[in-house]
């Protein structure tokens, strides 16, 4: 069961805020879903290694080579929030 | 012009016309729909076609129109996602199968709509409202590549991309009456894809014909180095296009008729086996036991994977922002307002997974039952070719019915999401009605084994006429 704490301690960690009003119908639907994924629990996994990917491949290297890149003026394309080449955010701390 | 027009149909047109005529042609036609298929037109398409015409129509796909689902990035033109938090995103480069289409000579439309962030079966979590079905208006296409099997089924355009994270490119097929591909993980790069689940999704292509699927995966299929999982092997799709399934052996996995299957769903998927041992193919029944836990295994790891890759819409450098104090508020403001519920909702659930605690209870869990999944799977085709079973367990349902109860409509997709858990490739062709709402059968090969079912697809449509039937109000 997830409670409504834990529902709002969630929001925070994954950065979207739930006032309080909402955490309640949130903890509603989230635990209907949470008792379903509870189904795994009768499944055996003793011994069983877990599969993160199917490719069978494991690591991907490429030389250290400078290439051509996207152009700062693309990049920032996007964005009004800008000065000086850089992408301009609100204070963090 | 309406018209369900193959390939080959385009090509004849534009030699006796224009690329120019043909494109104005359909620009036309998506003029006048009914279905909200398309949420951005390209205006650069008409250009596009024109030029094409002066080069003299060289290239596989010259001339040929294309639509593109919402996630794939092309340069220029807004890829959103169907969601808020993307408003106004223009990419400034375009995906590997987008340059591969450009080269071919294909003329991009515009984009389509999906499920936002491709997360839902029925496209009504567009930002863009709801696409309808063109069989019936007040039913879901389904999803999350709704607008572009709707738009190919409507003859709006001749074909077009979507991506298959759980089953995204074969349930709208099967719901719209159309052909979908699920291509082995690693065929098709990833690269300009905005991921959703990056260990389970690929871009499929979607037809009126399974001889068209064969001609865009020869095009838009094969390695990029700019995606680290994709394979390089080189394969002709179109080699598959063979009307013989002598000595096939089919195996049909009983879990995937399970409970809650539509009578009339699974009539026409067996009748549709029959007729492939009328053709000289054999069947025998096999057991996929995980089946039934396929279900909770992927939603947890596309949740789990979601809270990761759609962390990067913060706000900080493109798309929607809201006002904040600083930037942990700026942020947690921005997504609240910027993503539907559904996608608060997985990146939650996803997030909760993965937190101290319960990683191992879920995330850890879900992995380990994907491996005896896929252990499944290698078992049952080790004794088989192609396994066979239907592609979604009901026909379309009614736009409303579903959307306000999650766990109801993650159930729909029972029988296509062990499929992307094991890596597998798939396709979902026509093979009948259920009322007045077509089903699609599922066709499911080995690892890299795309030939095989495209082979068997393609004989089964030679043989059968269930996919030249028309939604009413197409010609």
């Amino acid at each position: 069961m997830i409670t409504k704490e834990e529902v709002e301690h969630v929001g925070w960690l994954a950065r979207i805020e739930i006032d309080e009003k909402e955490s309640d119908a949130y903890a509603e639907k989230l635990n209907s879903v949470l008792d379903y994924f509870g189904q795994l629990d009768e499944v055996d996994t003793e011994g069983v290694e877990p599969t993160y990917h199917v490719a069978d491949i494991v690591n991907v290297f490429r030389k250290d080579e400078v290439t051509e890149s996207m152009s700062q003026e693309d990049v920032l394309a996007n964005t009004e929030n800008k000065q000086e080449g850089n992408f301009k955010s609100p204070r963090i701390m | 012009m309406a018209a369900w027009t193959d390939i080959s149909g385009i090509k004849q047109k534009i030699a006796d016309s224009s690329a120019e005529e043909v494109t104005a042609s359909y620009i036309e036609t998506i003029g006048k729909s009914k279905i909200n298929g398309f949420t951005t037109m390209w205006d650069e398409a008409i250009n596009v076609a024109r030029e094409i015409d002066s080069e003299g129509h060289e290239g596989p796909l010259a001339g040929v129109p294309i639509a593109i689902k919402e996630n794939i990035s092309t340069k220029g033109l807004s890829t959103t996602c169907s969601s808020k938090i993307l408003q106004g995103y223009v990419p400034p480069y375009d995906a590997h199968v987008i340059e591969r289409l450009r080269e071919a000579g294909a003329v991009i439309l515009g984009k389509t709509n999906m499920d936002e962030f491709a997360m839902g079966t029925s496209t009504e979590s567009s930002y863009y409202g709801p696409t309808l079905n063109p069989w019936d208006m007040d039913r879901v296409p389904g999803g999350s590549s709704g607008g572009s099997a709707a738009v190919v089924a409507a003859g709006e355009v001749p074909v077009s991309l979507g991506s298959d994270t759980g089953g995204s490119v074969r349930c709208p097929a099967a719901y719209c009456g159309v052909v979908g591909l699920k291509p082995t993980y690693g065929c098709i790069s990833r690269y300009g894809l905005i991921s959703y689940a990056n260990s389970l999704e690929q871009i499929g292509p979607l037809a009126t014909n399974v001889a068209d699927i064969a001609t865009i995966m020869d095009v838009v299929a094969g390695y990029d180095s700019r995606d680290s999982t994709s394979i390089n092997r080189e394969n002709t799709y179109s080699d598959a296009l063979k009307d013989d399934v002598n000595g096939l052996k089919i195996g049909v996995p009983e879990e995937y008729f399970g409970e809650g299957i539509d009578e009339k769903v699974e009539k026409a998927v067996w009748d549709a086996i029959s007729k492939f041992e009328d053709m000289g193919a054999t069947y025998e029944k096999v057991s996929m036991p995980h089946t039934k836990y396929a279900l909770a295994s992927y939603y947890i790891i596309a949740m789990s994977e979601a809270s990761s890759n759609l962390a990067r819409f913060d706000g900080t450098r493109y798309g929607y922002r809201a006002e904040g104090e600083n930037w942990h508020v700026m942020a947690s403001r921005t997504r609240a307002q910027g993503f539907g519920e559904e996608v608060k909702r997985r990146i939650l659930l996803g997030t909760y997974a993965l937190s101290a605690g319960y990683h191992d209870k879920y995330y850890l869990k879900a992995l380990k039952v994907r491996t005896l999944v896929k252990q499944d799977f290698d078992r049952a085709l080790d004794n088989v070719d192609v396994l066979m079973a239907p592609t979604m367990p009901a026909p379309a349902f009614k736009i409303g019915e579903k959307i306000d109860d999650p766990l109801s409509l993650y159930l729909a997709d029972v029988n296509t999401v062990p499929i992307n858990l094991a890596g597998v490739p798939s396709i979902s062709v026509p093979c009948g009605f259920s009322g007045d709402m077509p089903v699609g059968l599922q066709i499911i090969g080995k690892h890299f084994d795309e030939n095989a079912i495209i082979k068997a697809a393609y004989s089964f449509e030679q043989n059968t006429d269930h996919h030249t039937r028309r939604p009413p109000e197409v010609a």
